[in-house]
């Protein structure tokens, strides 16, 4: 079974690297770009077939370690 | 006072804060490895040194706060017992849970290296005992994570309780522009648990406690902390 943990800031946490990256795009001139948050995807193997337990490992794995839950969110997907 | 320091695969100045607790205690801090399972018995302070645990993976200090040695080091703080994270060990300290907040990517993006005033916050600690509170101290920081961040209810308490430590500042003491390297806020520098007993923070005193290295003014911590235990 496969996963992907996507794990962003919460809204009002400021993000200096996206901030940087919506500088560098403009200046290469990439139109249209109003503004960037950055964030991280791991994508995750599991040896269950189980959905909910996998639904319930991938939830251990971002509170405890994936996301800093003081400033980020994170979102599982299980794509089968 | 025994103490003992732990060296994470990336600690790089652990060799420093043992010499600064030699020199304060006159006798020589256990090395202990980040895979052990316990402390050297009787430890009074445990130091979870600067540097890059982990190569700063996933978050920094995120993965060293899982070590199996952490979980020995939670219980010594549950016990009571003194607990100093410097720079890193800051980032290992709020990752682990031992402290509350976070410590982000500096407000100017770089990577600061440099000499660093700061501000004593409060005598009431163990860890700064004979420093005088508002006094001003010339340290050293070396850090691209450093600015502190907690949600408002966290940073008020901090507040309430006379729980930070130290905090940025220029030459003179002020707090003006230009003072806070990282925007961390309320120019947070250190801060305290509840029980006072671990201290997190991201300047280096233990680089400037010899006269050749521009200065001796990290001597203060180190000598308070001896004089505790």
């Amino acid at each position: 079974m496969k996963a992907r943990v996507t794990v962003t800031l919460k809204n009002g946490v400021l993000d200096p690297q996206g901030k940087a990256i919506e500088g560098a795009l403009k200046a290469l001139g990439v139109d249209g770009i109003k503004s960037v948050r950055q964030g991280k995807v791991f994508d995750i193997e599991l040896s269950t077939k189980d959905a909910v337990k996998a639904e319930d490992a991938l939830r251990q794995a971002g509170e405890k370690l994936l996301a800093n839950t003081v400033i980020e969110n994170f979102k599982v997907e299980i794509n089968d | 006072m025994k103490t003992a320091v732990i060296t994470f695969p990336g600690s790089n100045r652990q060799q420093d804060v043992m010499r600064a607790l030699q020199q304060a205690t006159g006798t020589a801090p256990a090395a202990v490895w980040h895979g052990d399972h316990e402390l050297p018995a009787g430890t009074d302070l445990v130091v979870l040194p600067g540097g890059f645990s982990y190569g700063d993976y996933l978050r920094c200090g995120a993965i060293a706060g899982h070590a199996e040695i952490m979980t020995a080091v939670r219980a010594h703080a549950a016990r009571g017992g003194y607990v100093l994270g410097i720079c890193n060990g800051f980032q290992i300290l709020v990752e682990s849970g031992l402290l509350p907040g976070i410590l982000m990517r500096n407000a100017g993006l770089r990577f600061i290296c440099k000499m660093q005033h700061l501000q004593v916050a409060t005598q009431n600690s163990d860890f700064t005992s004979l420093y005088k509170k508002g006094q001003v101290i010339k340290v050293c920081i070396a850090h691209g994570e450093g600015n502190y961040m907690a949600d408002e209810h966290t940073i008020t308490a901090l507040e309430e309780q006379d729980r930070v430590a130290f905090r940025y500042c220029h030459a003179d003491g002020t707090r003006t522009l230009g003072a806070n390297p990282n925007g961390s806020i309320n120019d947070i520098a250190g801060i305290l648990s509840e029980n006072r007993r671990v201290l997190g923070m991201m300047p280096h005193p233990e680089n400037l406690i010899e006269d050749i290295m521009g200065g001796t003014d990290g001597r203060g911590l180190f000598a308070s902390l001896a004089k505790a235990a």
